[in-house]
């Protein structure tokens, strides 16, 4: 009895690489999550749920990868939806130019990935040699010249309007995998859809467990708490840098990818806006820097929180009318300016997140 | 090594600074002589323009090590003044007078200048006065007050683009036989280069200046001395912030149109430049200034949608050459 819970134990550890959430809370909330996004299309049935739960895998995907270099490397980049829309366009166009089918998907998402890791290796090798500011600033101006330039571009990116394509035949919405239904849900195009994101999310994030609990990650860490004492270690800070950089684009972009099948569009606004990119930012912050589950918890709570409490704005606006001011500042669209606030506050006054304040409870 | 006064270029290494004549002269080959000339006039002033933006952050930066992301919302305060300054004063503005047409210009310049500076100090002592030193933290709050104050004001004026019409006699151009050169970009001009001129002299010829100047170069040093450099940050914050308000005036008045995003916009611009001139040089600003400001009227003449691209590429190939950019600063 004893020997099969060390040894379950043993193969969790192996499964989430010893980095464990730790606390019967996080612990608990995180299971939680899993299960809740394992068993959406059955538990919450109705399209509108499934297409929470893909977002909410996808984000925690893009987060995660956002957090290997802010919380584990300590660069900030604002060019993440950069790679993360071009993941997207690399499956839209290959899905609109060289017809509808797999090796279409799997070509786009392989040259959207190598693309990202190639602009990715190139910013970090540039700006990372003098100081881990020029990173920030390089990354803005070139992301910026991305949504420009996807804009422009109208014959390759369809301009504002993105692509519109047809995705493989398995996940369109008509498809039927089987006939009749299980535990009451038809088993469509749309369940394979998400089952599809939902695993791959699922192995992508392992994966990025697996690599900041390497020895590699390890030096990130260790770069992120004292650069100077790493390199004088013998750890080239900028290509470790360039390489966490790298890593994460490439995790951005398969992200996107998914992303393109999910929304079977792509366009400057889905995937490459300021918006979306602010939206990481929360995500990481408000869920806890420097541990992947806390992109987790923040990527749940902030999709969840779009979807669900953003209507709750125009009741409150509602009830506002004849302030001065007052409505205008809870209209649905200020929105941003509530997660702004509570993202200023979050940095000044819960620096480690929500992870960081619930692993602070267990210990203390 | 001498403190090399933070305006004037260090001599004795030329290179960097014959960059800019040698892109004007580059240039020239590709257009007639009058387009260029036309051109370069353009670019000067916007460069003029662009100047009164990015001086203010260079200059925080070289003094507290603060990047201010939140800059561009400065920019965006000053245009939105302007809107309802020019709106309050149109009768002067549409006036077929020199004078009143200048008038209505200077008390926008002046009510925004206030807006800003005003705005500056709320900021720096809500957001950035805790997070000194910790550049992470400083580029996330920034950050996030760059969202707050961007809804903020979204909240004031609205979310639609307002006009920002010219004063009526600062339209059109002025010609010289084949050279047109736009009125307003010759006030533009005129304004940048009594602020450089006005920096100049505060900076090298005033005890403040001289406090602010050693400070860039050792701070510690300043404040062993017994001066309270926080104190003079300050000021320096109130000052950038306010440079960046006239300069969103101006940039407002150039492109008649106030958007929400004209501050961001500008942001990405202002880092290319500080980038280029070197991290908190005053006088790298004025000379990155310039050579965006130049680079992009050329290729915006000569292949329109690149001209944010060949800045990008200017940056990367002055990184190449000179990782620290054309004139760092001496310290570290």
């Amino acid at each position: 009895m004893r020997d099969g819970r060390e040894r379950w134990r043993r193969r969790l550890d192996t499964l989430l690489s010893g980095d464990r959430p730790g606390g019967v809370l996080l612990d608990g909330l995180l299971l939680a999550v899993l299960v809740g996004l394992a068993l959406t299309p059955f538990l919450f049935p109705g399209t509108r749920s499934v297409a929470v739960a893909a977002r909410i895998c996808i984000f925690v995907v893009l987060a995660a990868s956002y957090d290997v270099m802010l919380g584990y490397t300590g660069i900030v980049s604002f060019a993440h939806t950069m790679f993360f829309g071009i993941g997207a366009y690399g499956v839209a166009i290959a899905l609109t130019r060289l017809g509808v089918g797999w090796a279409a998907v799997l070509l786009g998402t392989g040259a959207g990935v190598a693309l990202a890791v190639v602009l990715a290796a190139a910013i970090g090798l540039l700006s990372l040699r003098v100081r881990a500011i020029f990173f920030s600033m390089i990354t803005l101006a070139v992301a910026s010249l991305a949504q420009l330039l996807a804009t422009q571009l109208r014959d390759i990116t369809g301009g504002e309007d993105g692509l519109t394509f047809s995705v493989p035949q398995v996940l369109t919405p008509g498809f039927r995998l089987i006939e009749g239904t299980v535990l009451g849900v038809r088993v469509d195009g749309r369940l394979v859809t998400y089952y599809l994101i939902f695993a791959v999310s699922l192995a992508l994030f392992l994966l990025m467990l697996r690599i900041v609990n390497s020895p590699f990650g390890r030096v990130l860490q260790a770069i992120r708490e004292n650069a100077f004492r790493a390199e004088a270690l013998g750890y080239r800070t900028v290509v470790y840098r360039t390489l966490a950089g790298a890593l994460s684009a490439a995790m951005a972009a398969l992200a996107g990818a998914l992303m393109a099948l999910l929304l079977r569009y792509n366009g400057p606004a889905a995937t490459l806006s300021f918006d979306v990119m602010v939206d990481i930012l929360l995500m990481v912050v408000i869920g806890g820097m420097g541990t992947l589950y806390g992109p987790v918890v923040g990527a749940v709570v902030l999709v969840m929180a779009e979807y669900y409490l953003q209507p709750a704005m125009v009741t409150i606006a509602g009830a506002l009318v004849g302030w001065p001011l007052l409505p205008a500042l809870f209209d649905p669209d200020r929105w941003l300016l509530w997660l702004g606030l509570l993202f200023v506050l979050i940095v000044y006054f819960f620096p480690s997140g929500i992870v960081g304040k619930l692993r602070e409870l267990r210990s203390g | 090594m001498n403190i090399a006064p933070a305006l004037r270029l260090r001599t004795g290494d030329l290179a960097p600074a014959l960059v800019l004549p040698l892109l004007a002269l580059a240039a020239l080959p590709t257009m007639s002589f009058s387009t260029w000339l036309t051109f370069t006039i353009a670019g000067i002033a916007m460069g003029m323009m662009l100047f009164l933006m990015a001086s203010g952050l260079t200059l925080i930066f070289g003094l507290m090590d603060v990047l201010n992301f939140a800059h561009g919302a400065f920019v965006t305060l000053g245009a939105y003044v302007a809107v309802s300054v020019m709106a309050g004063l149109a009768g002067w503005s549409a006036a077929d007078s020199w004078s009143l047409n200048l008038a209505a210009l200077l008390v926008a310049l002046a009510a925004a200048i206030v807006a800003s500076g005003a705005a500056g100090l709320i900021f720096e002592r809500l957001i950035i006065r805790r997070v000194y030193g910790a550049h992470l933290r400083q580029i996330l709050v920034t950050v996030g007050g760059l969202i707050v104050a961007e809804q903020l004001m979204v909240a004031l004026w609205g979310a639609n683009p307002l006009p920002l019409p010219k004063p009526a006699s600062f339209r059109g151009s002025i010609v010289l036989g084949d050279v047109s050169i736009e009125k307003y970009r010759v006030i533009a001009l005129v304004l940048g280069l009594a602020v450089y001129v006005a920096l100049h002299l505060v900076l090298n010829r005033t005890r403040i200046g001289l406090l602010v100047r050693a400070g860039v170069e050792n701070r510690e040093m300043v404040e062993a001395l017994g001066y309270r450099i926080r104190r003079l940050f300050i000021g320096v914050f109130v000052a950038g912030t306010a440079l960046a308000g006239m300069g969103g005036v101006m940039w407002g008045l150039y492109q008649e149109l106030v958007t929400r995003a004209i501050g961001a916009d500008m942001t990405v611009l202002v880092f290319i430049i500080l980038i280029i001139g070197g991290l908190g040089s005053v006088g790298g600003c004025f000379v990155g200034a310039l050579l965006v400001g130049l680079l992009t009227n050329y290729v915006g003449f000569l292949a329109p949608k690149l001209a944010l691209a060949s800045n990008i590429l200017l940056m990367a190939a002055i990184l190449l050459w000179r990782p620290r950019g054309l004139f760092p600063v001496a310290k570290e």
